[in-house]
C-alpha cells in the first residue's frame, strides 16, 4: 500500500508464494539468453536485405516450438504478474474500508515533556503498568521515568556511549539496555535509592556489533537482540546462554518486532540489507523473507491482527521520511526527520494529524499499553508524551 | 539489434512479406519471370521448374546486383519457402546449378497459412508415420509423440485425415505426387524447423515449466488476492471491533489521565470491571487469557465445568516456555506428575498421538517439549470451552453488573492543575508479593516472576 499523500514509503507485505512466481520466472528468463543463430553469409548484406531479412526470420521464428517465442511467452507472464502486483497495491484496503467512516482530524497536544537526558535520545520503551517509562541516549545514559509525574525514578550510567536499544521487563521489575559496547544488559531495578544499579548489572547478550534493538519475550527471562553483525539472537537472561540465534542478513539488522500470535512464536527484523525476513523463535529459521525495498529498513511494526507488518524505510523520493513508525489498530505513528510525527488513518490511507514539538529529529515512537498515549523521543533531548 | 527490432517486427513483417512476395510474383510471370520448363529428377519428370542458377541469373538481371548478393536473396527465399528444392528436399539452401526447384504454392505461403496449427502438423507426420515406417527423423519423432500426448483426444480424426489424404494422393500421378510431397515437406521444414535433440528437450522443459508456472500462477493469484481480501477484510473488521476501545480515537472514560491528571482511568477496574473490559473479552480467546480477571473469571467458569485442569495445564506449559532455562527439568517433572501421569489427580485429556510424542520428548526435557500439548489444550478451549462461557450466566452476570465509568468532571478552576499521584513502583509489588509468596502455596503455576501477557 502506498500513502498518496506524501511519497513517504510504507508498504505492506503478502503472500510468499506470489513472491516465488516472480522470481522463478527472473530465473527462467536467464536461461533464455540462447538466440537463434543467424544463418552464416557470405557477404555482408545491403540495408533493405538486412531489413528484409531480419523481419523474416523474426516471423520464421514465430512459431510455438521455439526459443524466442517461449522468452516472449515468459515475457507476458512476467508482465502480467507485475501487473497484478500493482492491482495488489491499489486495490485492498481503500476499497474494502470504503464503507468505514472516516475518522475526524483529532487535536494530540504534548501532555509532559521529560527533560533530563544530556543529549540524543535514542531509544524508549513503556512499562506494563502504563505510566513508566525507560530511555537511552547517546551520552549512555539509561533513565527510568514515572512518566506522569515526570519524575525520575532510577539513573545508570553505561560505561559506552550510543544506547541504542532499551527495553522494559514485563514484570517491571527491570530494564535492559545495549549500545555501541555490542552487549545487551540487564539491570534489576532496585527499590533502594542509593543502591548504585550498575553495581548489579548482569550482561546477557554478547554480539561482534552493536546493538541495534532489544526486547523481551512474553517474561523477563527471554531476551531478543538484534545487531549490527547482521544477526539476531535470542538470550536466557539467567544464565547469559544465546538460546537461538537468526542468520540471513547480509547487512546490519537495524529493528525487530515480535508477531502478536496465538503460539507467539515469530518476530520479523528489517535490515540493511533491504530485506525484512520472519523467523521461527523455535527452530532459527527464517520462515519468509521480503525484498521490496530500495533502501535500510529502519522500523518494522506488526499490524496487531499479525498477519502482515509495515516497514518504514528510507527509500522515499522526497526528504520525508519515517525513521519510527508504531502501529496502533487503526492508527500508524510515523516520526520524521522534518521533526514532525504524522498520524495516519490506515483503513483510508489518509493522514489525520500532523504534531510538531521537537526541535529535532524524532528517533523513537511508542503508544502506551492501553492505548491511552504515545512517546517520543527525540535528538533534541527530551521525550514528550501526547494524548 | 535483432531483439530491438523486434517491437517494430509487425510492421518489417508485413512490409517483408509484401516485398517478399510481390517479388516471387514477379519471378513467376510469364514473359518477365524465370523460365521454367520440365526439370527431371531421376526417372520422373516434373514440370514448371527451374535449376538454381536460373534463379541467380534472374536475381542478377533483374535487380542489377552482384553475384554474391542475388545468391544471398535467392537463400532468403529458398529459406522462407517460397522456393523449395526437389533433389534434397530437406535441405533449404540454394545451389547455383541445375538442381531443380519449384515456387511453392500461394496456399502454403506465410501469409496465408501462417501460423501453422498443431492439427495440421500431426497430420503431416501422421501420414509420413503411415506412409513408411521409419521416415520420422529423430525430432519429428519426439514431436509426434509429443503431440499424441497433448492432442490424444482427436488422434482418431488427425489418422483418420491422414490416410484419407493418402489415399488421395495415391491416385495423382507420380509427378504430381513428388511435387506435392516436396511442397508439404518444405512448408514443414520452413514452420517446424528441426532443431538437435538437446534444443529439442530444452525447449519441451521450458514449455512444461511455462506452462506449470502458468497454471500455479492463475491459482496462487487467485489465492493471493482471496487470502489478501481475507487478511484485509479482517483487518477492516478488526479495526471496527477494536475502534470504542482506542482511548486515543474514541477517547475513555471516565477520562485519559494524562489530559485530566485524574488517574481514575487506572484504578478503577480492581474491583467491579468496566464493561468495555468484559466486552473485550468476547472478541478473542487470547484477550480473554491475556486479561488477568478474565483468566480468573475463566477458572472459576471451568472449575463449574469441571474441566479446570485445562487451563492449569496451559498455564503451567507457558511458565515452562517462558521461565529460567535452570528450571526447566523440574518445571517439566511437575507438569508430568501433575497432569499427564495416567491416574493423575488433574489429569488432561489429549489424544494418544500428541500424548505419546509427548512423553517421548519428556525423556530429554527442553522448552519447548510441551508445546504439542499446550496447543492441543489451548484450541480445545478455544473451540469449546470459550464459547460456551461467553454463553454462560456467569459471563452475561458480569457484564451486567459491570460499569461504566462517569466521566471525570471538570474541575471548577480549570487553571488549576490537579495533583499528580505517583503510584508504587512494580518492583516494590513484586518484592513484597515474593516475600509473603513464599508462604502461600497457590496451588496453579502461578509464577510471579514475570510470566506476563505481552500485550
Amino acid at each position: 500500500m502506498i500513502f498518496r499523500e506524501t511519497s513517504q514509503n510504507i508498504n505492506i507485505y503478502k503472500n510468499m508464494c506470489y513472491f516465488i512466481c516472480y522470481y522463478s520466472i527472473h530465473i527462467l528468463n536467464s536461461f533464455f539468453l540462447l538466440r537463434l543463430s543467424p544463418s552464416k553469409h557470405s557477404s555482408p548484406p545491403r540495408i533493405s536485405c538486412f531489413l528484409l531479412e531480419m523481419a523474416a526470420q523474426e516471423v520464421a521464428s514465430q512459431p510455438s516450438d521455439t526459443l524466442a517465442t517461449l522468452k516472449t511467452e515468459s515475457e507476458t507472464l512476467k508482465t502480467k504478474l507485475e501487473e497484478e502486483r500493482a492491482k495488489l497495491h491499489d486495490v485492498e484496503l481503500h476499497q474494502v474500508a470504503e464503507k468505514t467512516e472516516a475518522l475526524g482530524q483529532f487535536v494530540m497536544k504534548t501532555r509532559r515533556t521529560l527533560k533530563g537526558h544530556g543529549n540524543k535520545v535514542l531509544c524508549m520503551d513503556w512499562c506494563k503498568d502504563k505510566r513508566r517509562i525507560v530511555s537511552s541516549s547517546q551520552d549512555g545514559k539509561v533513565i527510568v521515568w514515572d512518566a506522569f509525574t515526570t519524575n525520575k525514578e532510577h539513573a545508570v550510567t553505561m560505561p559506552c556511549t550510543w544506547v541504542m536499544a532499551c527495553a522494559y521487563a514485563p514484570s517491571g521489575c527491570a530494564v535492559a539496555c545495549g549500545g555501541l559496547d555490542n552487549k545487551c544488559s540487564v539491570y534489576p531495578l532496585s527499590l533502594d535509592k542509593n543502591e548504585n544499579l550498575a553495581a548489579k548489572k548482569k550482561s546477557v547478550a554478547m554480539h561482534t556489533n552493536y546493538l541495534s534493538a532489544c526486547c523481551f519475550t512474553n517474561s523477563d527471562m527471554q531476551i531478543l537482540t538484534s545487531s549490527g553483525d547482521g544477526t539476531c539472537a535470542l538470550w536466557d537472561v539467567e544464565s547469559g546462554q544465546m538460546l537461538q540465534s537468526f542468520h540471513g542478513h547480509a547487512a546490519d539488522v537495524l529493528c525487530l518486532d515480535l508477531a502478536p500470535s496465538e503460539t507467539g512464536n515469530t518476530f520479523v527484523s528489517g535490515g540493511c540489507d533491504k530485506k525484512a525476513c520472519v523467523w521461527d523463535m523455535r527452530t532459527g529459521q527464517c520462515a519468509q523473507s521480503f525484498e521490496t525495498h530500495e533502501s535500510d529498513i529502519n522500523s518494522v511494526r506488526y499490524y496487531p491482527s499479525g498477519d502482515a507488518f509495515a516497514s518504514g524505510s528510507d527509500d522515499a523520493t522526497v526528504s520525508l521520511f519515517p525513521s519510527c513508525i508504531f502501529f496502533k489498530w487503526r492508527l500508524l505513528f510515523g516520526g520524521y526527520n522534518d521533526y514532525t510525527i504524522n498520524v495516519w488513518d490506515v483503513l483510508k490511507g489518509t493522514r489525520v494529524s500532523i504534531l510538531f514539538g521537537h526541535e529535532n529529529r524524532v528517533s523513537t515512537l511508542r503508544v502506551s499499553p492501553d492505548g491511552t498515549a504515545f512517546c517520543s523521543g527525540s535528538w533534541d533531548h527530551t521525550l514528550r508524551i501526547w494524548a | 539489434a535483432f531483439y530491438h527490432a523486434k517491437q517494430y517486427a509487425p510492421v518489417y513483417f508485413m512490409c517483408a512479406q509484401i516485398q517478399m512476395e510481390r517479388m516471387v510474383i514477379s519471378m513467376q510471370d510469364p514473359d518477365m519471370g524465370i523460365k521454367l520448363r520440365n526439370q527431371r529428377l531421376l526417372i520422373t519428370v516434373i514440370p514448371h521448374a527451374m535449376t538454381g542458377a536460373d534463379i541467380v541469373e534472374w536475381l542478377i538481371k533483374k535487380c542489377s546486383i552482384s553475384d554474391e548478393e542475388a545468391l544471398h536473396i535467392g537463400q532468403i527465399f529458398v529459406k522462407y519457402g517460397y522456393i523449395y528444392p526437389l533433389k534434397e528436399p530437406r535441405n533449404l539452401i540454394l545451389k547455383v546449378d541445375d538442381s531443380p526447384y519449384r515456387f511453392q504454392m500461394p496456399y502454403y505461403w506465410m501469409s496465408t497459412r501462417w501460423p501453422a496449427s498443431e492439427l495440421d502438423y500431426a497430420i503431416y507426420l501422421a501420414k509420413k508415420n503411415i506412409r513408411k515406417q521409419g521416415e520420422l527423423i529423430e525430432y519429428e519423432k519426439e514431436c509426434y509423440n509429443a503431440l499424441h500426448k497433448r492432442i490424444n483426444h482427436t488422434w482418431d480424426f488427425v489418422v483418420m485425415q491422414a490416410r484419407e489424404q493418402l489415399r488421395a494422393s495415391k491416385q495423382r500421378r507420380k509427378a504430381d505426387r513428388i511435387v506435392l510431397k516436396c511442397q508439404e515437406q518444405a512448408y514443414w521444414l520452413v514452420n517446424r524447423p528441426p532443431v538437435s535433440a538437446e534444443l529439442y528437450k530444452l525447449i519441451t522443459l521450458t514449455k512444461n515449466t511455462l506452462y506449470l508456472l502458468k497454471r500455479t500462477l492463475t491459482i496462487t493469484l487467485c489465492e493471493g488476492l482471496t487470502r489478501l481480501c481475507v487478511c484485509v477484510c479482517s483487518y477492516v473488521k478488526y479495526c471496527e471491533q477494536y475502534q470504542p476501545h482506542d482511548p486515543i480515537m474514541q477517547g475513555c472514560l471516565p477520562s485519559i489521565p494524562w489530559i485530566t491528571d485524574d488517574i481514575m482511568f487506572w484504578n478503577m477496574n480492581f474491583a467491579v470491571p468496566t464493561k468495555l473490559r468484559v466486552e473485550r473479552w468476547s472478541f478473542s480467546f487470547m484477550e480473554l487469557l491475556n486479561d488477568p480477571m478474565g483468566r480468573k473469571e475463566f477458572l472459576t467458569y471451568l472449575k463449574k465445568e469441571f474441566s479446570a485442569e485445562n487451563l492449569c495445564f496451559w498455564q503451567a506449559c507457558e511458565d515452562v516456555r517462558h521461565g529460567e532455562t535452570s528450571k526447566i527439568p523440574e518445571k517439566v517433572d511437575e507438569v508430568y506428575k501433575q497432569f499427564l501421569t495416567p491416574g493423575a489427580s488433574r489429569w488432561v485429556n489429549i489424544d494418544s498421538k500428541t500424548m505419546e510424542k509427548t512423553l517421548e520428548g519428556l525423556k530429554r526435557p527442553h522448552r519447548f517439549v510441551l508445546d504439542d500439548a499446550q496447543m492441543h489444550i489451548y484450541f480445545l478451549m478455544k473451540k469449546d470451552s470459550y464459547p460456551r462461557y461467553l454463553k454462560s450466566d456467569l459471563y452475561k452476570n458480569l457484564f451486567a453488573r459491570a460499569i461504566v465509568p462517569q466521566e471525570t468532571k471538570k474541575s471548577v478552576f480549570p487553571f488549576m492543575r490537579r495533583q499528580r499521584h505517583s503510584s508504587p513502583s512494580p518492583a516494590l509489588a513484586t518484592q513484597a508479593a515474593e516475600d509473603d509468596g513464599k508462604a502461600k502455596n497457590s496451588n496453579s503455576f502461578k509464577s510471579n516472576s514475570g510470566t506476563a501477557s505481552r500485550r
